[in-house]
């Protein structure tokens, strides 16, 4: 029982400190890649420079300094030293609830995303899962549609009209995306025949014509672009950025400071990492790495490299985070490129294209399995 | 008046579902940033120093070439004997449509000059850089050729250049070239 919890603990711990500091770490990604990619530098002033006895440690600093790294620490600094403001008239409990509502969501959800194979230790079985829940695809759309809550939380507590706006374009958006959501992803479940996200992960082990890796992005293509258009507007980010729209249209936490300030925009951060988390998860076979299996790579050439089972885990889960980084490096460049949506456009995008289109889709997949004799 | 008639180009099925248009945006960004990031990351190891990986000027340390007839900080000119040309006229003081220039003139030992500045203020929080006085000199003794163009201070007082600032420039307090990094002392 102890051995179970500790194994738990540590799983969840390893995880989460990759999600945590991966979410960290894109608000670097977000200045550099941004920067990089318009002809600029970027950040790079925030620099660490110790005393003269501590030289050594300078040289280690340095590449660190010059790249910038230290600006998503000094944001952190600042967000915890700052004045955290509360308007007068606002529901004190629930405008200090709101942000924590939606970081926690955010965070759980990842809980039943798998970022390995089941790991072999002596004679336990480690499912590398936080939960290995059978119902895994329920309980992510379900731990999504609550961080809705705090949003909504969020623009009704500031008491300010604008927030109180914000809240409600936040609320009509990513209900109308979340049903294109789940609907998109219906076509995957069918596919594959089950609601847990390993077995799904597992199912897409197989080859077509023997070479291409049976991904669900080959077995749903059209499911791949309708959940990422979905899950992008999900995480309120600029092309789907009306709730918020800094620039122009106030949005839903314009009465917040300081970390919960910080807390909503880490949600957004840890919910482009879980939507990069679904999508390798769902399309690109997560853990799976083309060619390998349990006892080492078998190339459709012929050739064959044997590896250890330690080798095989630890590749996967390598895998499954360089998938989840390209996806984070793709939304990055798609939220630097696109501009705003007008709203009409979005609902317009949302229910008169994505939602027909992920219907159609559905309906297509069902048959398909039916006549093809699908479980 | 003839009013011309643009005609726009209908949209076709394609283009009203803006995918082109999306894919032609990603793949314009992501090959600047493929490009600038190969560059940058050459730039980092001393490699490839001739082609810019981006149009930033990393100022402090990086100056802008500017160009010679830009109108920066001024400067008084100098005899070959090191005093100043100017001859206290007032020409300036008196084009100077912003009053930052105040000259105090007196007698020059030279019998054949008839006026030399005791002192010459010139007050830059009140300049507006317009070259009035440079067109107006008649001696050619005030210039704004000094390519300075950082005239930053912490008060009003430290932007009121005397004449020894201005005969020599950065010479004196807060215009004096600082070791990069350090602010200047207050």
């Amino acid at each position: 029982m102890i051995e179970t919890f500790v194994i738990k603990a540590v799983l969840a711990g390893a995880f989460f400190g990759m999600v945590l500091n991966l979410a960290g770490l894109l608000t670097w990604v977000e200045r550099k890649q941004s920067a990089v990619m318009q002809d600029r530098v970027g950040a790079n002033r925030a620099w660490i420079v110790l005393p003269k006895w501590l030289a050594p440690l300078n040289l280690l600093l340095r590449p660190l300094n010059v790249l910038g790294l230290f600006h998503s620490l000094a944001d952190a600094a600042k967000m915890f030293l700052k004045e955290d403001f509360m308007p007068e008239g606002a529901d004190k409990k629930l405008h200090t609830l709101a942000p924590a509502i939606s970081v926690v969501f955010a965070l759980l959800a990842f809980c039943a995303i798998p970022f390995g194979d089941t790991l072999k230790l002596g004679d336990k079985l480690i499912n590398l899962q936080v939960a290995d829940l059978n119902a895994g695809v329920l309980f992510i759309f379900a731990m999504l549609s609550l961080g809705v809550y705090g949003v909504i939380l969020a623009g009704f507590s500031s008491n300010n009209n604008y927030a109180y706006l914000g809240g409600m374009r936040a609320a009509s958006q990513m209900l109308s995306y979340e049903i294109t959501m789940g609907l998109a992803i219906m076509g995957v479940v069918l596919s594959y025949g089950t609601l847990s996200l390993q077995e799904i992960t597992r199912a897409q082990g197989g080859y077509f014509f023997g070479w291409i890796p049976a991904y669900g992005i080959f077995v749903q293509p059209l499911a791949f672009f309708l959940f990422m258009t979905a899950a992008l507007a999900e995480t309120k980010r600029v092309p789907f950025d009306l709730p918020e729209g800094e620039s122009e249209i106030v949005g839903y936490f314009v009465e917040y400071s300081g970390m919960k300030f910080g807390m909503f925009f880490l949600t957004d951060l840890v919910e482009t990492v879980l939507v990069a988390c679904l999508m390798t998860t769902f399309f690109l076979g997560g853990w799976q790495v083309p060619y390998l299996q349990a006892d080492g790579f078998h190339f459709p050439w012929g050739a064959s490299v044997p590896l250890a089972h330690g080798w095989v885990i630890t590749l996967g889960v390598l895998s499954f985070m360089t998938k989840v980084a390209v996806f984070n490096w793709l939304f990055m460049a798609i939220r630097w490129t696109l501009p705003r949506f007008r709203y009409d456009q979005l609902m317009h995008l949302g229910w008169k294209i994505l939602f027909p289109a992920s219907l159609a889709n559905t309906a297509i997949t069902s048959l398909v399995v039916v006549a093809w004799g699908g479980k | 008046m003839a009013t011309k008639v643009l005609k726009r180009q209908p949209l076709n099925w394609l283009d009203n579902t803006y995918l082109p248009t999306l894919f032609t945006g990603l793949w314009i960004t992501s090959r600047h940033f493929f490009f600038n990031f190969a560059i940058q990351t050459l730039h980092l190891f001393g490699l490839m120093k001739h082609i810019r990986g981006s149009v930033t000027y990393q100022y402090p340390e990086e100056q802008r070439p500017l160009s010679k007839r830009l109108r920066t900080r001024h400067r008084l000119t100098q005899r070959e004997d090191g005093s100043p040309r100017c001859v206290a006229c007032m020409m300036c003081e008196t084009i100077c449509p912003a009053r930052c220039i105040n000259i105090v003139a007196t007698e020059h030992p030279d019998p054949n000059i008839e006026k030399m500045p005791k002192s010459f203020d010139l007050d830059l929080g009140k300049c507006v850089y317009c070259g009035f006085c440079v067109e107006v000199c008649p001696e050619d003794a005030i210039r704004m050729d000094t390519q300075i163009l950082d005239t930053a201070a912490y008060s009003r007082q430290q932007m009121q250049l005397d004449m020894t600032e201005l005969l020599h420039p950065r010479s004196t307090h807060l215009y004096k070239t600082h070791k990069q990094g350090q602010p200047a002392e207050r």
